[in-house]
């Protein structure tokens, strides 16, 4: 039942700021009750243009309460210009994690704090967010420019990563095509960030994984993800060893004296087994280390 | 103080049951198909499970095919008999059945059945008129639920059974919520199949019951062995069959002293609550309802915040939200029922049972109100500013 990180649960019992600062500098209310989650923020700023009070006010559930109170706690003692900058995945790494489907919770308490700064600088009036463009998602209101910022700042590439980021298609679905060429579009446009690692098996095990658990997660991923990609072209790889965090492989058959064997090693080698394994893993050709 | 009021989840084995089952467990643990004595003297606690379920439904002995849990008996129901109908392709269900039904019968559909879904009015009522008109030469099969899992509405299954009876098409009923809480006897009621499953009534998960009325022609979906007289193949899950039969033995023993007593409970938990808590209300039909279930709504603040609140205070039960249903679609039966958004997402079912106390309902009366207190502090909407509906206004 408790799926969320014990900073999830503390922010959720023990909210911090809540309320609503009365003379604020900047207010931002998003969402709406038949979202299901809704979130008021206000701020208050200081001599130096610092953040000096920030409270908010939310309708939702446990981590939509804990992305509020952990973005009031985030952004007090911020500049504008350093709050613009704090994004939904911030929100989430400061929670020490979001499970997947509620990271829409995050990217709320970012769309209130940019609203907010733009009430502070006269743009808004606090209450609507003036985005151009198409509406793509009838059931949720999500609109184009939604979709396409929450694809690119966390790489997203799945239609249910995409609702479960925004909620953009996670009703009648009659806006899955579109969905998919936004994030076609995305991808196309530009390398995405890196997208947010799902690793059950790493998890399960807790972050510390020992020498040995890495290894065989290593082994098992290059088995699993790596391998069979690789021998579509004749090619082949071995893992020799592991040095802290560098794996050090032997590329084989066709890879072995492939033009384009150091891009393999980054995008089919490397990308795998920072995703399923470990972030901080470099993936490095055995030639290089003699 | 622990009160568990999650009921139409599941409900705790009782102990009669459990002392029901252990000997099947540890010394006749034979097969009750097996031609010695192993197996002789457990075929005949099979028979008696058999009977005793068979006489709390108004059924024939021969009419029970165990199964391993409600699930499996509705896909049973609806796929074991739509293969024996072949020149027929049409099913009639409605908006509100759980997803053993619903699910199944929208796979019918991909496989080219045509579905109607029946809807509900706003207290969750059909209409059966729209049933009578819906029907037609090409109806196959009539499945509609016996009671609610969410808001325990009951509907009128003896006039719907009568209905499809006199058109001539089999009627499916998911009574998997009904069973020991409504008198049912098939003696009377034209029903053609119906669910049943154990966990709802006491006896363990793992175990159903499928009634196939006398003369129903059905096609296995299990297929292997003769057992269950060719209608579901697979060794008998004695220790869990026995256990059913013990579990609907009490049901037939105490189900009208224990009705009175837990709605007596519910509808006080209900009154109270209600009293307590503003911007309050009651989804479904309240004449027609099971009486251990109370779903409420508690406008402003949302449905999985609550449960975990509750869960800090001991208190179990279950919401419509779409934070807790793992999608981001509330309650398909509140939908259904046209509850606006805005009391889906704060939607708590409070479902009871005969090992509830009237100590429980008091605890559960004085922490609610604290904890949708607690909520609507941190929330930004309030009965005097209920909505400020910004870009993101969704669909109704």
């Amino acid at each position: 039942m408790w799926d969320y990180s014990e900073k999830v649960v503390d922010h959720f019992l023990n909210p911090r700021n809540v309320g609503e600062i009365d003379d604020a500098d900047g207010v931002g209310e998003v969402g709406s009750l038949a979202c299901g989650d809704a979130l008021k923020l206000t701020f208050k700023l200081g001599a130096e243009g610092r953040i000096t009070d920030a409270k908010f006010k939310t309708f939702g559930c446990a981590s939509a309460i804990a992305s509020s109170s952990a973005l009031t706690e985030m952004i007090r003692g911020m500049t504008l210009e350093e709050a613009e900058k704090v994004t939904n995945r911030d929100i989430a790494e400061f929670l020490g994690g979001l499970p997947e489907q509620k990271m829409h919770c995050s990217v709320m308490g970012r769309e209130a704090l940019e609203l907010a700064i733009a009430n502070h600088r006269g743009l808004s009036d606090g209450t609507k967010r003036e985005l151009e463009g198409e509406v793509v998602c009838h059931c949720f209101g999500v609109m184009r420019e939604d979709i396409e910022r929450v694809v690119r700042e966390n790489g997203l590439r799945k239609i249910e990563e995409v609702t479960s980021y925004c909620k953009a298609g996670g009703g009648c679905e009659t806006c899955h095509d579109a969905i998919q060429e936004i994030i076609d579009e995305v991808a196309r446009a530009g390398p995405v960030a890196q997208a947010p690692v799902d690793r059950p098996e790493a998890d399960r095990l807790g972050k510390k994984l020992t020498n040995i658990q890495k290894i065989r997660l290593i082994e098992e991923t290059i088995e699993r993800e790596i391998r069979p990609r690789l021998r579509l072209d004749g090619g082949d790889i071995e893992l020799i060893d592991l040095d802290g965090n560098r794996v050090i492989v032997g590329m084989r058959g066709n890879c072995a004296n492939c033009m384009t064997a150091q891009f393999t090693l980054k995008e089919t080698v490397e990308g795998p087994l920072r995703e399923f394994v470990s972030d901080d893993l470099v993936v490095v050709q055995e030639e290089a280390e003699a | 103080m622990n009160v568990y009021l999650d009921n139409n989840a599941t409900t705790a084995v009782a102990p009669e049951v459990i002392d029901a089952m252990t000997p099947f467990f540890k010394d006749q643990w034979g097969n009750p198909s097996s031609m010695h004595r192993f197996g002789g003297a457990v075929a005949h606690h099979v028979q008696l499970a058999r009977e005793r379920i068979a006489a709390l439904l108004g059924a024939q002995r021969g009419e029970i095919v165990f199964t391993s849990c409600g699930t499996e008996s509705d896909n049973t129901a609806l796929r074991g008999t739509l293969t024996r109908i072949p020149d027929k392709r049409h099913i009639i269900t409605t908006k509100v059945e759980h997803p053993a039904v619903r699910t199944t019968c929208r796979w019918l559909r991909s496989q080219g059945y045509r579905l109607t879904e029946l809807g509900v009015d706003a207290q969750g009522r059909l209409d059966l008129d729209e049933l009578t008109d819906a029907i037609s030469d090409d109806t196959a099969i009539v499945s509609v639920m016996w009671a609610n899992n969410e808001t325990g509405v009951v509907f009128p299954i003896d006039q719907i059974a009568g209905i499809c009876k006199s058109r001539g098409v089999l009627f499916h009923c998911d009574a998997v919520q009904a069973v020991g809480k409504i008198q049912i006897d098939l003696s009377r009621t034209p029903i053609d199949l119906l669910a049943i499953s154990g966990h709802k009534l006491h006896a363990p998960k793992g175990i159903g019951v499928l009634y196939v009325r006398r003369g129903t022609k059905l096609s296995p979906l299990m297929m292997g062995g003769h057992q269950e007289r060719g209608r579901r193949a697979g060794t008998e899950n004695v220790p869990y069959i026995v256990g059913l039969g013990r579990a609907c033995e009490l049901v037939a023993e105490n189900m009208a002293e224990e009705n009175r007593r837990v709605k007596a409970m519910r509808d006080r938990l209900e009154r109270e609550l209600l009293k307590r808590c503003s911007s309050a209300v009651v989804n479904g039909d309240v004449e027609h309802r099971l009486p251990n279930t109370s779903n409420i709504s508690f406008e402003y603040v949302e449905g999985e915040a609550i449960l975990l609140l509750m869960d800090q205070v001991g208190l179990a039960a279950s919401s419509g939200s779409a934070c807790t249903s793992g999608s981001l679609e509330p309650s398909h039966v509140l939908r259904a029922m046209g509850v606006p958004f805005t009391c889906v997402h704060g939607s708590i079912r409070f479902s009871l049972s005969r090992y509830n106390t009237e100590a429980e309902i008091d605890y559960v009366i004085e922490q609610i109100p604290r904890i949708i207190e607690r909520l609507r502090e941190i929330s930004p909407y309030t009965e005097s500013k209920p909505i400020a509906d910004s870009v993101r206004s969704g669909s109704d």
